[in-house]
């Protein structure tokens, strides 16, 4: 796909900071506004701006297919392998005070960890989902 | 709010697919822009980042796939136009029974926020009050919403991509 060379180089420079900011609303969700679900979509969107830009055969090069519809499951892996990490230390589902010696540093570990695993699926099925419109329109 | 009206007016009578997307798109972005203003910054963000985004992204790749016009309707519904009617009165009426905006004593605030709020530094050491509920207090709830995100992708995956690559006979994730 042969675009406008400013539009090109544009969202090449743009990339690495559409990503950071993602990671940025990732990490930073405990202390400010964000958190797993939105990062996952600012995520997603990098994908997709990638492929608008620079075909679709690029995107898949970055982002390939296989990855992304396995990181759909494991986003919810993740988050119930925390739930069931609580049981196993001796509490409820879901009870995150387990994961380290002091509660509370546990409770913080486990938010961590759950949103790790929203990043993963929500990432994972917008990607998808744009992968499986782009793809049928050819 | 004003603007939201006229927007919705337009997309209403707009016939155009294109244009309702993109208007749909700039609701959107005036809906965050309120919950700005509401200091519900979590919720504006995703709704900039889904509403205005991904949601205008995907329904243009739609509309690559199917005609750019809405049909003319056969003949006007006049029992559709009541029953919309109706429930649009309904609704309205039902909001008067809601305690008045902003309240401090209103039932949501009496419940558990108050424990939420003073203790959440304290047992997950987040300050985030919206994450610590979102991600702790409420796990369960977030757990059911990735669970139907994960639902929603398989399901629409199997819908467009399952029936072209059983039609093609491509190996699962070659892509292109």
């Amino acid at each position: 796909m042969n675009l406008d060379l400013i539009l090109r180089i544009a969202t090449k420079l743009i990339l690495p900071f559409i990503l950071l900011f993602a990671l940025y609303v990732q990490f930073h969700g405990e202390l400010g506004p964000g958190g797993g679900f939105q990062a996952g979509v600012i995520t997603a969107a990098m994908v997709i701006l990638v492929s608008i830009t620079f075909g679709l055969r690029t995107a898949h090069r970055i982002a390939p297919r296989a990855v992304v519809e396995r990181m759909i499951p494991l986003g919810v892996l993740i988050y119930a392998g925390t739930g069931v990490a609580g049981l196993l230390g001796g509490q409820n589902y879901l009870d995150y005070s387990v994961l380290a010696h002091d509660p509370v540093h546990g409770r913080e570990l486990g938010i961590f960890l759950v949103e790790a695993g929203v990043l993963v699926t929500v990432a994972g099925t917008m990607t998808a989902l744009f992968y499986a419109f782009a793809e049928r329109g050819r | 709010m004003t603007l939201l009206a006229v927007l919705t007016g337009a997309i209403v009578l707009q016939r155009s697919l294109f244009a309702i997307v993109i208007l749909t798109g700039s609701y959107s972005f005036l809906m965050a822009t309120l919950l700005i203003a509401l200091d519900a910054v979590d919720v504006a963000m995703t709704e900039a980042s889904v509403g205005a985004g991904i949601s205008t992204v995907i329904l243009l790749a739609t509309l690559h796939l199917v005609r750019k016009a809405e049909m003319r309707p056969v003949r006007p519904q006049p029992l559709a136009l009541l029953v919309v009617a109706a429930t649009g009165a309904l609704l309205v009426w039902g909001t008067f029974g809601l305690p008045q905006f902003g309240t401090a004593d209103a039932p949501i605030h009496a419940h558990v926020a108050p424990r939420y709020i003073a203790d959440t530094i304290r047992e997950t050491g987040v300050p985030n009050v919206v994450t610590s509920v979102l991600a702790d207090y409420r796990g369960y709830d977030t757990l059911g919403e990735t669970t139907v995100i994960f639902t929603a992708g398989i399901g629409v995956m199997l819908l467009l991509g399952g029936l072209r690559r059983r039609a093609r006979n491509d190996p699962p994730g070659s892509g292109a």
